[in-house]
């Protein structure tokens, strides 16, 4: 074995150890991200089949703009903006990073959920009609339910994608895994490929879960539904 | 917001849309081409070599592209043997190429499997080699239903060029970023630069969304085309 073989093989342990320190945060970020996220699914997805022609609008006009721009344009310029227009100051940058990732990813989830409401077929609407139900009971008993199985594996890839886009937090300064993998990289120059193939496994196996997820989502969505 | 300031930076950071719209193309390019290696890769009769490429496939779809961006540019020339230092808009035609050529890759794949079993066996039965059944039969029939798809990976693609700012590729993004540093003012650049995409991106999403519309009566094939992950969503 090389001499340079023995110093990789080496440092993996050193590696590990420092990207372990960032698991933390990548995670709660996934966390908080995720739950902004799904919040901002169910109520714009439900407004944009509102009746109230005013809700449609707003709600539509928050979609079309975090869907139309990126997500690192929307991360800086909450990162920047907040303080600066509203005098909001979140404390620290571990809320605008959630909240840029929650606002992005909750935009594009939105019409996930719309879609999958408005696929399930009209006769439920109507059988729930002439069972005397309200809308609210139809909704929550009928629809919401055959909809949700639907929505599941979608959901399954967009944590996925949440996963990947909280590595955008280590640019505004948040000790992430990226910001430990980045910082190793800076102290030992010629382990590079080294420190970010630890880096990509890392979240490679965060990620595996979220994969096993959303396959067994997928099977289940299409398991005894009528069509 | 000041407006001066607004008015300032419109100039300085409009010029980075040349690179901006020239780093989606290049990127699209490159993964438009690597996406047949992927295909190629899922028919391989051997299973053992074709699921160690699903899961290289899987694996770079599963990982941060802003992570692949820096094992390329930073990582990359530090490699022994195959190593070499590339310039930040190569690093990031590679990076951003290759992680959308799995999706792009899963797209044809998607195309493939939607021709009908029909259709193999009746060329087959005409007696047509395989490069005939391939550019005659198959892929004329695979290709078209999958471009409204390939073009919302393209948008895609287009919100996530400004990554390359982090490598130092100088686009709308870096632009705005370095007026923010020069002057503090940071909101103003960076609203242009939001809404520039916008601006480009809102259309070309109508016009993909009318294309699918279109497509989709023309082939009747809703259900055909399904990939894994996301079909619309950013990617990041």
């Amino acid at each position: 074995m090389t001499i340079e073989g023995v110093i990789i093989i080496s440092a993996i342990g050193e590696i590990f150890q420092e990207l372990m320190r960032g698991v933390n945060i990548t995670v709660t970020i996934l966390i908080a991200s995720a739950f902004f996220g799904f919040l901002m699914a169910f109520v714009a997805g439900l407004c944009r089949l509102s009746n109230n022609a005013i809700i449609r609008g707003f709600t539509g006009i928050y979609v079309e703009f975090f869907r139309g721009t990126s997500l690192i344009v929307q991360l800086f310029w909450l990162y920047y903006a907040l303080p600066i227009l509203f005098d909001i100051h979140l404390g620290n940058d571990f809320w605008a990073g959630a909240l840029a990732i929650g606002l992005n990813y909750g935009a594009y989830m939105s019409e996930i959920v719309r879609g999958s409401i408005l696929s399930v077929a009209k006769g439920q609407t109507e059988a729930a009609t002439a069972l005397n139900m309200s809308r609210f009971q139809r909704m929550r008993l009928v629809i919401l339910p055959q909809a949700v199985r639907m929505m599941l594996p979608e959901f399954g890839n967009y944590l996925i994608q949440m996963l990947k886009a909280t590595s955008l937090v280590s640019l505004i300064g948040l000790t992430d895994v990226l910001y430990y993998g980045d910082n190793f990289r800076d102290n030992h120059l010629s382990l590079a490929p080294t420190a970010y193939i630890a880096v990509l496994i890392f979240y490679f196996i965060l990620a595996l879960p979220l994969i096993w997820f959303t396959r067994k989502m997928e099977n289940a969505s299409k398991k005894g539904v009528a069509s | 917001m000041k407006w001066d300031v607004f008015l300032d930076a419109f100039p300085i950071v409009i010029s980075g849309i040349g690179i901006t719209l020239g780093l989606t193309i290049a990127s699209f390019l490159f993964a438009l081409i690597f996406g047949f290696f992927w295909t190629f890769t899922q028919r391989i009769p051997i299973k053992p070599i074709a699921w160690i490429f699903t899961w290289i496939m899987e694996f770079i779809r599963s990982t941060p592209p802003l992570v692949q961006l820096f094992f390329i540019y930073y990582a990359y020339p530090m490699v022994p043997h195959i190593g070499m230092t590339l310039d930040p808009f190569t690093s990031a035609t590679l990076g951003l190429g290759i992680h959308f050529s799995t999706y792009i890759g899963e797209v044809y794949r998607s195309g493939i499997e939607g021709v009908e079993k029909g259709q193999w066996e009746a060329s087959t039965a005409l007696n047509f080699s395989t490069r005939q059944k391939w550019t005659k039969v198959i892929l004329p029939q695979a290709i078209p239903p999958t471009i409204p798809m390939i073009g919302n990976y393209l948008i895609i693609l287009f919100k996530e060029v400004p990554l390359a700012s982090t490598i130092g590729v100088i686009g709308i993004m870096q632009l705005a970023q370095d007026y923010g540093a020069k002057s503090w003012n940071y909101l103003e650049p960076l609203t242009i630069v939001a809404i520039l995409f916008l601006i480009l991106s809102y259309p070309s999403a109508i016009l993909i969304n009318k294309l699918e519309k279109k497509m989709n009566r023309r082939f009747d094939k809703k259900e055909a085309i399904k990939t894994t992950h996301s079909r619309e969503g950013a990617v990041m």
